[in-house]
């Protein structure tokens, strides 16, 4: 038992993945919140396509895939805010339309290179194998940031997220804490593509945080549980591809959609379970399962 | 953040204010009036006739198209957090997850400020609105527990916990049974007691003649405005309803 869980441990490059994983489950799962609660996982997909371009190029160029993708993806964010602000365009049209022809870009780009396939598959599904010292400590360095902002601004985030006529009202700046949202989202998907790539990235950032909604009813909670579960499926995925030998970036997405569904069943209050022996309950206390006693003041 | 302090004689004033959707063509035609603190203002009109446009235009929730409105001679976001706006329970995400305490914190942010975190008396004060509101001891519950009235009366809290100078209600007494209208009149009387001035948005034509000090007759432009006991007259609000109002005749 010990030898599965240390074997893998004696390769520097199984290191550093676990490393990374550890910090991407947890960023993703963290932000994944806010995207779940915002009904962003739309606009996080165009991201997540939007950036590959840029990741080409990079790569092309022998540059850092981080920074390029980093760059393209803060361009993107503050498009798609703009875009988003102005309620004359159809959002989800115009991001369907041009975010993925951006998508389209970097795949002509790197298909009139020789031996494409092979680079056009490390690209679209990860390769934390292959992760680098310097990539994983610019991915913590980028979590300590995010974790810091949201630290300081979750007040506001979530404000805007639960009644954004409140925010407008106080006179928050909204049009701008949008787009930091969007630009933590960006960095987040960003963090993420090397690690399981773009077309996977997205249920990394969605299914922690849809998790963590169904076993708690506290936002902090559910931050911390999205965290909690990103990271998890990250290393247990991860254990699971080394000994079977299948897709890093795959087998952690189907890990941490694996605990999605243990959570939607089992989950305390929520869960289908539960949910059904409180109907079962409802039938002889109808009026506790539905609303709280209910009391006017005189 | 403090709010300039404000007088017991300051009037709240609507200069030329028009407003509207981003791309819509619909046009509310320039509306001013004015009134003192304490007053109720009714906002009565036909469904489309633009009555919650006017008031998410006051409420600073879309932008003005012309005009300016002011509290005590200074522009209404000087008093930003001071402004209270009750919306309709279908405006908000009612799976957020929140207790009913952090909705009704969430009021005290512009008091809070940004970076920090609700201190002991910003607690104490969303408490004591949550209680006032016949809700003690539920502040932890989830707020997807509650029933309709009680999550309006969540929302009367946060008003409440905003100390305001202006709340503004939108639709408040639709879906709402005889015991929940009973707070929300307490709540109001309340508020115009302590020199609030509250401006509700509804259609329901008895709770204005009985709730309401002055009203104001919206229909694309502002048809009528004055004392309830003066403007509120068949005439009037035939001329604001048009053929509509079958049923008050």
């Amino acid at each position: 038992m010990s030898d599965l869980l240390l074997d893998p441990l004696q390769y520097p490059f199984m290191q550093r993945a676990l490393a990374e994983i550890v910090i991407v489950g947890i960023l993703s799962g963290v932000v994944g919140t806010l995207v779940v609660l915002r009904g962003l996982a739309f606009i996080g997909d165009a991201l997540a396509h939007a950036v590959f371009p840029g990741v080409v190029v990079a790569y092309l160029a022998g540059a850092s895939v981080l920074l390029g993708a980093l760059v393209v993806g803060a361009l993107t964010a503050v498009g798609i805010g703009v875009l988003t602000r102005n309620r004359r365009v159809s959002e989800d049209t115009a991001i369907g339309v041009l975010f993925v022809a951006f998508f389209a870009v970097g795949i002509v780009l790197i298909s009139r290179q020789t031996g494409f396939t092979r680079d056009l598959g490390s690209l679209l599904f990860g390769s934390i194998l292959g992760i680098s010292t310097t990539d994983v400590l610019v991915s913590a360095i980028i979590l300590v940031v995010v974790l810091a902002i949201l630290f300081l601004l979750l007040k506001e985030l979530a404000m805007v997220a639960f009644d954004v006529t409140l925010a407008k009202t106080l006179g928050y700046p909204v049009f701008w804490l949008d787009l930091l949202l969007l630009l933590l989202v960006t960095a987040t998907i960003v963090v993420g593509l090397q690690s399981v790539g773009n077309i996977l990235i997205l249920a990394l950032v969605v299914t922690p945080a849809a998790a963590a909604r169904l076993l708690t009813d506290r936002l902090d909670h559910m931050m911390a549980f999205g965290g909690a579960i990103g990271a998890g499926s990250g290393v247990v995925g991860l254990y699971i591809s080394y000994h079977a030998g299948s897709s890093a970036g795959a087998t952690i997405v189907l890990t941490a959609t694996a605990v999605f569904l243990v959570s939607l069943v089992l989950a305390p209050k929520h869960g289908l379970v539960a949910q059904a022996l409180l109907r079962r309950q409802g039938r002889h206390h109808a009026h506790h399962a539905h609303a709280l006693e209910d009391t006017p003041p005189a | 953040m403090t709010a300039p302090p404000l007088d017991a004689d300051a009037r709240l004033v609507l200069d030329g204010v028009s407003a509207g959707y981003a791309g819509s063509t619909f046009d509310l035609a320039p509306v001013s009036f004015e009134v003192g603190r304490g007053e109720v203002v009714g906002i009565i009109g036909p469904n489309g006739g633009g009555k919650s446009t006017l008031l998410k235009a006051v409420a600073g929730v879309l932008p003005l198209r012309s005009g300016r409105v002011t509290l005590g001679g200074r522009p209404l976001s000087e008093h930003r957090g001071r402004l209270a706006f009750v919306p309709q329970r279908e405006d908000v995400h009612w799976g957020f997850p929140g207790s009913a305490l952090d909705v009704v914190l969430m009021g005290r942010n512009r008091d809070i400020g940004w970076f920090r975190r609700p201190d002991r008396e910003d607690r104490r004060i969303a408490l004591e609105s949550l209680q006032r509101m016949g809700l003690g001891g539920m502040e932890h519950n989830h707020i997807s527990e509650f029933s309709g009235g009680q999550q309006q009366r969540i929302f009367l809290a946060r008003a409440l916990a905003q100390e305001p100078r202006l709340v503004l209600l939108d639709e408040p007494f639709t879906g709402v049974d005889t015991a929940n209208r009973a707070v929300l009149h307490a709540v109001i009387r309340a508020f115009a007691a302590d020199g609030v001035i509250v401006l509700v948005a509804t259609h329901d034509l008895d709770e204005v003649q009985e709730m309401t000090t002055s009203i104001a007759c919206i229909n694309r432009r502002l048809v009528a405005f004055g004392p309830t006991e003066e403007t509120f007259t068949p005439e009037t609000l035939r001329a604001t309803f048009g053929g509509q109002l079958a049923v008050f005749a």
